[in-house]
């Protein structure tokens, strides 16, 4: 089983495919299509998609038997949760505490003017999603930046726009 | 946290330990196979350590040591463990037996450490740790103002063993103490102990532990047994340091508490922002389940306890207790009235003990050593002690234990090693997004940390959140930057919560843009007050107190802004500009050559001056200035 799904927010519209089967792997196998994981099963599939796709919403809903406009009310009411397509790589900046003191908000706003994007938003060649977290607990190292899963420490405007370049070249 | 490939105590090799004897036994034959005097590296893997490359340092000693290059007599063990708590130093290598301390260490120095240290007892100088201004380096750990001004009770086991070895606790008395509750006690007895031990909730509001357990023991049907691993507060990391050091002690913890109040079914709630924590932890619930002692019939004993670990997914009022169940259940996290507790109806409407990861933590060591044992630590009203997240201005972030009661000053200056850069206290900042500033040692000289102490001068403890602040720090710009986090964080039900923040934000705004008005000072307070009193959960009646702590010690700050159109500290950008005092600068030129934009011109020993019109106010003359002769205007 495989079908198509339209995403048009924001970005120009893309054709997401839906691999059923995978979607079936998640919810029935590893969760057992118990209702009250349906918050893994949404990080599940955010991994597989980097977002929830609304077909594999609507599915999910069918399979576990939750209405739709309850999954919604999840996937907007949790910050990890994105409706909307991610980039290909993920820079999150924590403007935690410590961070915060000592100048992790400048480094989003050098970030967002040179990527033309708000935090929590998207690139439009899809390359890049800029995300801040509001504390990632590795305050003794501050200003952290975490770029595809990786920690930078003590991370500099340099240490980004070192990635940023890597990311033009590509 | 790295798989483990060299330690022969492996579980695998065990059958299920069917009984108390057989655990006691177990524990005996790793014991007999540990030489405390053979060489041992272990290697800080905690999530500060790790962003620092500690994990090519353990792959670097593993090829050096492990691979056939090695020609010396005694391979020493490599370990890997959770966070020492010293992160600001790290990566951190501790050799024992000597105890040899090094910090900062990279893939570079990994070789060098062989050489010299593990084959040759020859110390490296430039890896040693030195304290602020001393000029002898100081070679043991254990001797260190840091640790040995702490008292470990609930870390002990932290950075000692690799939390991905079940047999790591087990020599160090893991389980122990759920084998004796199991078969030497009755659960009335089990919470007996608990509460003579007068240990309080390490989460933040600091109820009886021994009381939660008893009211949750005399409800009727399936109970659950519950850990809040959701560490919301920004600048706390105590519960992410256990999780990923000493997992084992937090599982032993729960399933005592299980036995005491007649539950089965455990859930650890962990943050979706702790990946590292959730893989540990997974892997040690599955090594506790292959030993029989978490899962079907424990030790023999025909006691059952399942763990079960949930993720988060980025909601800071998770955190709360009805908050947390509902999203257990898979649905919003939004707080419920608490007409009816949690212990009497929780998660999925049945009784529901919840508490704080190092809560739990604590448990072991109670059950083993007795509540008299922990109650002589700390005070009366807050016995034993409390793990602290010490960052901010201080010279040694990390996390810090001690007996409560402490002094914050000892905290700040002795542990901490005080405020670096010349600059001077202003003050501490405690529990959280909710915590309030305390203002030592200007205004209040000095408190003993404690529940009662703290919420006495309007801040509480929390989770144990402590962010020093030192003379650089707009109080006014603090109130902001926290309102703004618990903004984003309300979860919008009650409109105390929701309209009271976005008002008290949009003031505070104002004010730090320079559009501050006569009156701002009372409205806030108006608006705290209403927020605090008013709110459903304990986020919003706490949510005021960052502004209201900041009005009752800074309100001078507050003044400036409003009337004088001036910050102070030098932070809200529109306020403040930068002058150079031309009786103190010696025209070094250091700060014409730090300067971004090349607002500064002057001759080499001539005053300097700073172009207002190209200054963009990043402060890095203000900050390299060896004789403070940029000012704050």
């Amino acid at each position: 089983m495989s079908g198509t799904a339209c995403v048009c927010q924001e970005i120009e519209c893309r054709e997401i495919e839906i691999d059923y089967n995978q979607l079936d792997k998640i919810i029935r196998d590893d969760y057992g299509g118990n209702k009250e994981t349906m918050i893994m099963m949404m990080q599940a599939i955010q991994r597989v998609y980097r977002f929830l796709p609304e077909a594999a919403l609507k599915y999910l809903s069918q399979v576990i038997d939750v209405p739709l406009t309850k999954i919604y009310e999840v996937a907007t009411f949790y910050a990890s949760f994105s409706l909307e397509p991610k980039g290909k790589h993920i820079l999150t900046i924590c403007t935690g505490t410590a961070c915060h003191l000592r100048g992790s908000g400048g480094m989003v706003r050098h970030i967002a003017e040179r990527m033309g994007i708000e935090p929590g938003k998207t690139t439009q060649d899809l390359k890049l999603t800029l995300e801040t977290v509001n504390c990632v607990g590795a305050c003794a190292v501050a200003p952290v930046a975490v770029m595809d899963e990786k920690y930078y420490p003590k991370a500099t405007i340099a240490t980004l726009n070192d990635f940023m370049d890597r990311l033009d070249a590509e | 946290m790295i798989e483990a490939t060299q330690t022969a105590l492996t579980p695998s090799e065990v059958t299920k330990i069917m009984s108390t004897e057989a655990l006691a036994e177990y524990r005996q034959k790793l014991q007999a196979q540990y030489d405390p005097n053979a060489p041992m590296i272990y290697v800080c893997c905690g999530t500060g350590c790790q962003a620092a490359g500690s994990v090519d340092v353990v792959e670097k000693f593993r090829e050096i040591l492990v691979g056939s290059a090695w020609d010396g007599k005694v391979v020493p063990m490599i370990k890997p463990t959770g966070c020492h708590g010293f992160c600001s130093r790290g990566p951190l290598v501790i050799i024992e037996p000597q105890d040899i301390f090094y910090q900062r260490v990279t893939v570079n120095d990994v070789q060098e450490i062989v050489e010299k240290t593990v084959l040759n007892n020859e110390l490296i100088k430039r890896l040693q740790y030195k304290s602020a201004g001393a000029k002898e380096s100081i070679t043991k750990a254990s001797e260190i103002p840091y640790y040995a001004k702490q008292t470990r009770l609930v870390l002990k086991n932290i950075g000692r063993v690799n939390p991905t070895e079940i047999g790591d606790s087990i020599i160090r008395n893991g389980y122990a103490a759920l084998a004796k509750a199991l078969t030497q006690m009755t659960p009335q007895q089990v919470i007996d102990e608990v509460s003579s031990s007068k240990l309080r909730g390490r989460g933040g509001a600091g109820f009886p532990t021994g009381l939660k357990w008893e009211s949750c023991a005399k409800q009727e049907g399936l109970r659950y047994v519950i850990c809040n691993a959701d560490e919301g507060d920004p600048g706390a990391f105590m519960d992410r340091s256990l999780l990923e050091g000493d997992p084992h002690s937090v599982l032993e913890g729960m399933a005592i508490c299980a036995y005491a109040v007649g539950s089965h079914r455990g859930y650890m709630y962990v943050r979706a922002e702790y990946p590292l924590a959730v893989k540990t932890l997974t892997t040690a619930i599955r090594q506790a389940e292959a030993l029989g002692l978490l899962g079907k019939n424990i030790m023999g004993t025909g006691f059952d306890f399942e763990v079960t670990i949930s993720t988060g997914a980025g909601a800071f009022i998770c955190g709360e207790s009805s908050a947390l169940m509902a999203s257990l259940e898979g649905k919003v996290g939004r707080p419920r009235p608490k007409y009816i507790r949690s212990v009497e109806k929780g998660f999925r409407d049945s009784p529901s003990n919840l508490n704080n990861v190092e809560t739990y933590a604590n448990i072991p060591s109670i059950i083993a050593n007795g509540g008299n044992w922990y109650k002589s630590y700390g005070t009366e009203r807050s016995s034993g002690t409390k793990v602290f997240a010490l960052t901010g201005n201080v010279f040694n972030i990390g996390l810090v234990e001690v007996p409560m009661g402490i002094s914050l000053m000892e905290i700040v200056f002795g542990i901490g090693g005080g405020v670096p850069n010349k600059r001077a206290l202003k003050g501490v900042q405690t529990g959280g997004p909710s915590g309030g500033c305390i203002p030592i040692p200007h205004k209040i000289p000095d408190i003993n940390v404690g529940y009662g102490k703290l919420a006495e001068v309007g801040s509480i403890m929390g989770s144990g959140g402590m962010i020093v602040m030192d003379e650089d720090t707009c109080m006014v710009e603090v109130a902001r930057y926290f309102v703004n986090f618990l903004v984003e964080e309300s979860c919008g039900q009650c409109t105390p919560c929701r309209e009271g923040l976005t008002r008290m934000k949009e003031i505070l705004d104002r004010i730090t843009q320079g559009d501050g008005r006569e009156g701002d000072i009372e409205l806030l307070e108006e608006i705290g007050k209403f927020t605090n009193n008013f709110s459903l959960c304990g986020l919003g009646t706490s949510a005021a107190n960052p502004v209201l702590s900041t009005i009752r010690y800074f309100r001078e700050e507050y003044e400036a802004h409003i009337r004088d159109k001036k910050c102070p500290a030098g932070v809200c950008k529109k306020l403040f500009h930068y002058e150079i005092d031309p009786d103190i600068c010696t025209g070094c030129g250091l700060c014409k050559s730090k300067c971004p934009v090349k607002a500064i011109s002057g001759e080499k020993k001539k005053v300097h001056v700073i172009d207002q019109s190209l200054c963009m106010k990043c402060m890095e003359c203000y900050k390299n200035c060896k004789f403070r002769s940029v000012k704050i205007m």
